[in-house]
């Protein structure tokens, strides 16, 4: 890749490399391998929600066990929808935008050499590898991989008799879950420390760009939130294979059988999950909004509207989701004043989003836009993210969500939020980096194609989930049609499965793309798309260890337009070479 | 390689996104999609959300309004002057989202949501009707006190799938008259219902959509929820909380009948409320 690491054994340079690009895309490159996997998923699961009766002999010589006799199993529904949600929250969300992108992104727009500890860097990506394979794994072993749902909630979770994934799928399920939380854990502290003690000279926190700033509240939120989900996991572990009861009370019947637990309740656990849970959401979102403001402004020609306001917002955001996460258990049967509470801040979180939301929208105002994949996929955010969190003010407002809690209208809330913006992010991210990672670009026709089929599937198919939630339909049921009043809404099931099936073409088209690109891509400059961040002082493809020298910075990372000058002014642009200066510009 | 300005495609763009949100308003305001309400504090979760629709659809329609009329209006002209923006209009533009957003998420929680929320949850009326709602893998074990007006005590070891699904302690005489029926609840209209929400086994949760009602059931601990069903006739109950392989089916009815009926329903089966 580089002539300074050239010296190096090819498995010490791509293999085990501590090169924060290359750890950067092996984590990318994972995730769109964990991604197949979590489509396909999809894919049955649509095949299941839309024809619930059919029989299908061509699933039976396909996968026998989990289409026995051409209907497929109860069971094996619940396990696909929980490894579906698993696999795409933590094993390719998580990993292609905060893992990825950050570990190629962080140095590059800092100004740093490489990765604060880079060895530490190495390890949690080799870490991820192993809680891939379990994860992956569990699907073969007896029972089937975990189907307690992505919460795995006890005690479904915690009886191996209560459930056939509850058995070895289960503990496999904690294991790399566990993994998965050591690896992401030393993967923020690693982010955190080079953020705030590696940036180049000159290179203050308010002259960041604003892709590094979400990054680094979404390390310090990981950070923060991890730790009781590692606690809950290891409780939930002991109650299962170490006769504890944590989470399981006095008088449980199973089989006819008293079962001998006694003390605990499930509430700790969805407390416990749910402190992480929540703020995992942001770990996700914000890093896609940071992308969709660099993205905006290199292709809108023109400042971040709001650059202070959007640090405040996003400090802001992430202090309140620390403290929100009851929203998620309205009707668990925890104390109604405590409800109250919860749903009182949780609709203020909206505040900060609304300032973000506008500063992105006006990012747009009086731009000079030129419509690369990368910026439809950005503008493609700011509308996704306005669209899906309006939604959420109907779930964060507790008297109204006991009629939406587990309903469809949540699961296409969050496929909104955690799945739209997020891959919007990712794709944003990949289509505009793609010159600095492999000095190639990829083909702007393929990315065109793949951004419509993908917007124009994945809008109406999760608003049409909205539609159904308000029909009273519940999510993680096998039988769609199953009650009476929900069954003349069956058709719009017809028409996401229809439109799914659509955005799966239009990722098709990405990966071709993406490996077309990898090899045959038209070569790409330093500096392609003009911009003003100091990752384009770089050659493309960036050679190890970034530069020799960092360059020093004097200004903000938004100089476009400014001053006077109709250019821009990159951030390492010293101030005496300004053509028509006016005064030092902070974004 | 890059494209510019008013362009085919900036233009597609903006279309895509007026269509998009012509189409999220009217499907969202057009089709009537929640169940017709059978109980009194679903007025009110009916209107909390007709407000949110409004609320939210109007700032959701005016944000797509400004994001097309700013990607139409791209590079006209100016691609070279300076664009600068006064802090000031970024801290005004920063106030007013915060101060809309605030009246309208708290009016939605505090104003609207707060008495409903007490209706479920608040005080419960004198002449509440109190049954016992069992849940396990995968039915509903309905409970009604009988004569005496109480119920019996249970014991998890006495629990029977076929003779005594719910357990009823036969040491203890109160639930001797008990009332037990599967999977069919019955109540008088217009009387204030309170389920006494137990599970044997996992989570489940207590849902009937025609109530706006939905409760989750914790194993080890009594929950409870309140409503008051205002229409004669059949509604459907269901499981909306993962538990296990046949969650999908367990379903149930509620019948909801006149007082007169559901006496003497009660005492053909040896009871009397």
């Amino acid at each position: 890749m580089s002539s300074a690491h050239a010296g190096l054994p090819f498995w010490r340079r791509y293999i085990f490399s501590t090169d924060h690009k290359v750890i950067g895309i092996q984590y990318i490159l994972t995730a769109v391998f964990m991604a197949l996997v979590a489509v396909g998923l999809s894919v049955l699961i649509r095949m299941q929600m839309t024809w619930p009766v059919r029989l299908w002999p061509i699933m039976e010589q396909l996968l026998p066990t989990a289409y026995e006799g051409g209907a497929l199993k109860p069971e094996f529904y619940l396990t696909m929808v929980t490894m579906h949600g698993t696999i795409m929250v933590f094993f390719v969300i998580s990993l292609a935008l905060v893992s990825g992108v950050g570990n190629f992104i962080i140095p590059l727009q800092v100004g740093a050499r490489d990765m604060a500890y880079p060895f530490l860097n190495m390890l949690s990506y080799w870490t991820i590898v192993p809680a891939c394979l379990i994860m992956l794994a569990s699907f073969f072993v007896e029972g089937g991989a975990a189907a307690g749902g992505w919460t795995s909630y006890p005690p479904l979770s915690a009886l191996p008799g209560a459930l056939p994934g509850s058995g070895l799928g289960q503990t496999l399920w904690i294991l790399g879950m566990a993994l998965f939380i050591v690896s992401f854990t030393m993967g923020s502290l690693n982010f955190a420390t080079t953020i705030l003690n590696l940036r180049t000279k000159g290179m203050s926190l308010m002259r960041m760009p604003l892709t590094v700033w979400t990054l680094l509240v979404s390390s310090v939120l990981g950070i923060l939130a991890f730790p009781p989900l590692t606690a809950a996991a290891i409780m939930l572990l002991l109650d299962r294979h170490g006769g504890t009861s944590f989470f399981l009370p006095e008088g449980l019947v199973l089989g006819g059988n008293v079962l001998a637990y006694e003390g605990g309740t499930p509430l700790l656990f969805q407390h416990l999950f749910w402190f992480l849970g929540h703020p995992e959401v942001y770990v996700l979102v914000l890093p896609a909004l940071g992308i969709a403001f660099d993205v905006v402004a290199t292709f809108g020609r023109r400042p971040v509207f709001g650059y202070r306001t959007t640090v405040w917002a996003l400090i802001v955001a992430a202090v309140l989701s620390m403290i929100v996460w009851g929203h998620h258990m309205f009707t668990s049967g925890m104390n109604p004043y405590l409800g109250e509470y919860f749903s009182i801040v949780t609709v203020l979180i909206t505040l900060p989003f609304a300032v973000i939301g506008v500063n992105l929208v006006a990012s747009l105002w009086r731009a000079d836009i030129r419509l690369t994949t990368a910026m439809l996929f950005a503008i493609g955010i700011i509308s996704a993210v306005g669209t899906g969190g309006l939604g959420g003010l109907w779930l964060g407002t507790a008297a109204s969500d006991i009629y939406f809690h587990s309903s469809v209208f949540v699961v296409g809330h969050f496929h909104f939020m955690i799945g739209v913006v997020t891959s919007f992010g990712i794709f944003a991210a990949i289509y505009y980096w793609f010159p600095k990672m492999f000095g190639r670009h990829m083909n702007e026709t393929l990315g065109k194609i793949h951004f419509w089929l993908t917007i124009s599937s994945v809008f109406p198919a999760f608003i049409g989930m909205h539609y159904l939630g308000l029909g009273g339909a519940l999510r993680r049921v096998y039988d769609p049609t199953y009650y009476e009043y929900v069954r003349p809404l069956q058709e719009m099931n017809v028409w996401i499965t229809f439109l799914l099936f659509v955005a799966i073409a239009g990722q098709l088209v990405f990966f071709v793309n993406l490996f077309r690109s990898l090899f045959w891509g038209t070569r790409a400059e330093a500096n392609p798309w003009n911009g003003a961040t100091l990752e384009w002082t770089t050659p493309s493809p960036a050679p190890h260890l970034n530069w020799n020298e960092p360059p020093t910075v004097y200004g903000g990372p938004y100089q476009y337009r400014v001053n006077g000058v109709g250019g821009y002014v990159a951030q390492h642009t010293p101030p005496e070479e300004i053509k028509c200066p006016v005064g030092p510009h902070e974004g | 390689m890059i494209a510019r300005a008013r362009t085919f495609e900036t233009t597609a763009l903006a279309l895509f996104f007026f269509g998009v949100t012509t189409l999220t308003v009217w499907g969202f305001a057009m089709p009537d999609w929640l169940p017709p309400a059978a109980s009194r504090h679903a007025e009110g979760v009916d209107g909390l959300i007709r407000y949110l629709l409004v609320t939210t659809g109007a700032i959701f329609v005016i944000g797509h309004a400004v994001l097309i009329y700013f990607i139409l209006k791209s590079g006209s002209g100016e691609d070279s002057t300076t664009i600068q923006t006064n802090p000031k209009t970024e801290r005004l533009w920063s106030i007013i989202p915060v101060l809309t957003m605030a009246l309208v998420s708290e009016v939605g929680v505090l104003f609207l949501g707060l008495p409903v929320w007490d209706e479920i949850y608040g005080e419960v009326s004198e002449d509440v009707l109190v049954v016992d709602v069992a849940a396990r893998q995968f039915e509903w074990i309905v409970r009604y006190p009988g004569e005496d007006g109480e119920f019996g005590r249970t014991d998890p070891a006495q629990i029977d799938g076929q003779s005594n699904p719910t357990g009823i302690d036969d040491a203890d005489p109160r639930g001797s008259d008990d009332i037990v029926e599967r999977n069919i609840l019955r109540l008088p209209v217009n009387r204030p219902t309170q389920l006494r929400l137990r599970s044997h086994d996992v989570l489940h949760s207590f849902s009937v959509a025609a109530f706006r009602v939905k409760q989750d059931i914790v194993p080890g601990m009594v929950g409870s929820t309140t409503f008051v069903p205002t229409q004669l006739g059949e509604f459907e109950m269901g499981c909306a909380e993962l538990c296990g392989l046949a969650h999908y089916r367990m379903g149930g009815r509620v019948i909801v009948m006149s007082p007169d009926d559901y006496e003497t329903w009660l005492s053909e089966q040896g009871g009397d409320a």
